[in-house]
């Protein structure tokens, strides 16, 4: 199947090369490469999170003008690159926007491993890599090793930390018991979140009652969930990612899974998942606090790209774009490093408030939102100091 | 293994329900369930491979435009996405003919062996799957596709089981004993087998291998279009999804036996309850290493799948 797989990867590429190369332009414009998959398994969250926050955010800057540089404005330009969701092509594309295309910023690429293979080729070729959809324990060491690496996210452990708080303090003033069954995806993310759920989930006094994986793509999620309801948990934890989020739901939904929190990782803060029957108040990673700009974006996201944001990672997307925009003008140039060199070590007023990255890495996440009347509210955090989430509501119905 | 609560075989209460999901009936349920499903996915190419003898590694890319045709249709309705089966099998069958004399028949008349023309058609429809993961990208988006049909509880045996998936299993077991029938009782069928067992010689009985494996061609097109219909009532899929459902397919189809449709059906049920039961009674985690171990071993013992015919 490899030779298979391969097969059909470097087909695509040659089929696709001309059209993305035919995208170029003359100067007078700001260009920005956007590297991530269009197709592959990678493509169905790429086409929510990553691709569409660069579309909405060129469309507003150029409505206004364009970006205030020293020498007049310039029109934002967003170049997309196809990697078919395979990191050898992320390289070229990388590789490929800075030396053919010759952008002025590249964006982060979609997707933790991803960021993290093409961040050699990122400085290689003197671009900062400003990243969102990279999610790992190993911030720290990566940006020691890479000075031009950020992260608009947080860590692993935050999002599990964050989903075991909302639990414990659910078990601590006495609304749910201490049993809880954890499922993950036998994938990356999936993986890491489990195993830093774990000594977490101890240590905040769970007994884990069912801790099972099963593999990306499963097809059916019954044996799953009837496993996990016959060890009578309080709490269902799943280190999920969109397909199986949906398809445990599905299979819980069926078995009218008797626990009063239901948590699913990644996915659960799309639109698609909260249009799901059943899907109130159940957890999941990410989630933001209801405001009128909020709400006001993502109205603003459908008219513009046609695609609903999730509640995840888009806000943090477009606010991250926002960083960059305001760094450009500060700077008035297209000096890459000056650029970095400004959002560096600075607070940002941004669609989700003010932020900075201290050490490269954001100071700032929601990590657990919760679906309540059609809204995934935020419902914890880290670094918002006095931010008022919304009250954690019991899984009561799967109706 | 499971939990203390699941230990004591048979039942154990648990809650208000009884329930004992070590009960082998609740494997052998949940396992035709999933057996039934994996007979849609794989159903279409056993047509296509075994008696058309084309490789067609787009099948996946029907199924899935099967699921959008479903979707789209439940979207402007609300009616009952089944009701979609009535457009989508007749264009899946125009579609996929209209594939089979264009694309096809020129590598059938050029191929000098079967070896080649299984190359150069898995070279073509392996083209043809990003031509159609291209369309389906530009009409529906890359997105994530759900919208969970019929999702409610029906009660077998006093177990909860997905409405969506025990109609769809029903769906599935009609349409493999029809063409069973089809395939085993009728003219047609019997010149359809025919080519699957020597085209060459078919050819030689007056019987028009183009036009017969033409039909077997879009016969299994509009098969794996209409599981498309069914899966999509309760699978997550995206216009990208659609090698996953090959590759089952194909692991389906060669368990079973190219060339006889029982094999598939024997072989997609064979994998639904081993899948199942390792699931339940072991870990999910194995259940892929489960599937292809029951792989390995079968072309080990059988090189020729359950029911296939050894080669002279």
């Amino acid at each position: 199947m490899k030779r298979r797989e391969f097969l059909k990867y470097t087909a695509a590429t040659a089929i696709a090369a001309p059209f993305v190369r035919a995208a170029q332009a003359d100067t007078g414009v700001y260009k920005v490469g956007v590297v991530g998959a269009k197709t592959g398994p990678l493509a169905p969250g790429a086409a929510i999170t990553h691709f569409p926050p660069y579309q909405l955010w060129a469309h507003e800057v150029n409505a206004r003008g364009g970006l205030k540089l020293k020498d007049g404005q310039r029109k934002v330009q967003i170049i997309e690159y196809d990697d078919h969701t395979a990191p050898p092509e992320a390289i070229k594309a990388v590789e490929r926007a800075a030396t053919v295309d010759k952008c002025d910023w590249i964006g982060g690429v979609y997707a933790t491993g991803f960021n993290l293979a093409t961040a050699p080729t990122f400085a290689k070729h003197g671009y900062p890599q400003l990243t969102q959809a990279c999610v790992t324990d190993q911030g720290p060491s990566i940006v020691k090793r890479y000075p031009g690496f950020f992260m608009f996210q947080s860590s692993t452990t935050a999002y599990a930390k964050g989903a075991i708080d909302v639990l414990k303090k659910l078990k601590d003033s006495g609304q749910i018991g201490n049993k809880v069954a954890a499922v993950n995806v036998g994938d990356d993310f999936g993986i890491e979140l489990a195993n830093a759920g774990r000594p977490l989930f101890k240590k905040a006094g769970f007994e884990i009652v069912y801790d099972k994986s099963y593999p990306l793509g499963t097809q059916d999620y019954t044996p799953v969930i009837k496993a996990a309801s016959a060890a009578n948990p309080d709490a269902f934890v799943a280190w999920s990612y969109p397909p199986d989020t949906f398809g445990l739901q599905a299979a819980a939904k069926v078995e009218a899974l008797k626990v009063k929190a239901y948590y699913c990782a990644v996915g659960c803060g799309f639109q698609a998942f909260g249009g799901v029957p059943g899907s109130e108040n159940i957890l999941g990673a990410g989630g933001v606090v209801d405001t009128p700009e909020i709400r006001d974006f993502y109205k603003r996201h459908k008219e513009v790209t046609k695609v609903d944001a999730d509640y995840w990672g888009s806000p943090f997307y477009y606010s991250m774009l926002q960083v960059l925009a305001q760094s450009i003008e500060a700077v008035g140039t297209t000096d890459r490093q000056a650029i970095a060199a400004y959002f560096r070590n600075r607070k940002f007023k941004t669609l989700v408030g003010e932020v900075e990255m201290p050490g490269q890495i954001l100071d700032k996440v929601y990590t657990v939102g919760q679906w309540q009347g059609g809204f995934f509210n935020a419902v914890n955090g880290e670094g918002f100091a006095g931010s008022n989430y919304t009250q954690v509501k019991l899984k009561t119905s799967w109706s | 293994m499971i939990t203390k609560a699941a230990g004591t075989p048979a039942i154990c209460s648990s809650g208000n329900r009884n329930r004992s999901i070590k009960s082998d009936m609740d494997i052998v349920i949940i396992g035709l369930l999933l057996g039934g499903t994996y007979a849609l996915m794989a159903m279409g190419l056993q047509l296509q491979y075994g008696v058309a003898r084309i490789m067609n590694l787009a099948n996946g890319e029907v199924l899935i435009a099967g699921a959008f045709g479903a979707f789209w249709f439940f979207l402007g309705t609300k009616a009952s996405p089944l009701w979609s089966l009535l457009f989508v099998v007749p264009c899946a069958f125009g579609l996929n003919w209209a594939i089979y004399r264009v694309l096809i028949v020129p590598l059938v008349r050029r191929s000098k062996s079967q070896g080649k023309l299984e190359v150069d058609s898995i070279l073509a429809t392996f083209g043809l799957s990003f031509f159609f993961i291209g369309i389906m990208v530009a009409a529906f988006g890359a997105q994530y596709t759900d919208y969970s049909y019929l999702s409610e509880p029906v009660f077998i045996f006093g177990q909860r089981y997905g409405l969506n998936r025990v109609v769809s299993f029903g769906a599935s077991v009609i349409l493999c004993a029809a063409l069973y029938l089809w395939l085993h009782k009728t003219r047609a069928g019997l010149a359809l087998r025919a080519v699957s067992v020597n085209p060459s010689a078919a050819g030689l009985v007056s019987i028009n291998v183009i036009n017969a494996s033409a039909l077997a061609f879009a016969l299994g097109g509009a098969v794996t279009a209409a599981g498309g219909v069914l899966l999509s009532m309760y699978l997550t899929f995206d216009a990208s999804y659609g090698v996953v459902f090959t590759l089952k397919a194909l692991i389906i189809v060669i368990l079973g036996g190219v060339g006889d449709i029982r094999g598939t059906i024997v072989a997609a049920f064979v994998l639904g309850l081993a899948e199942t039961a390792v699931a339940t009674l072991i870990d999910p985690g194995l259940t892929l290493a489960a599937a292809y171990v029951l792989f390995m071993l079968v072309l080990l013992v059988r090189p020729q799948g359950l029911f296939g015919r050894r080669v002279a």
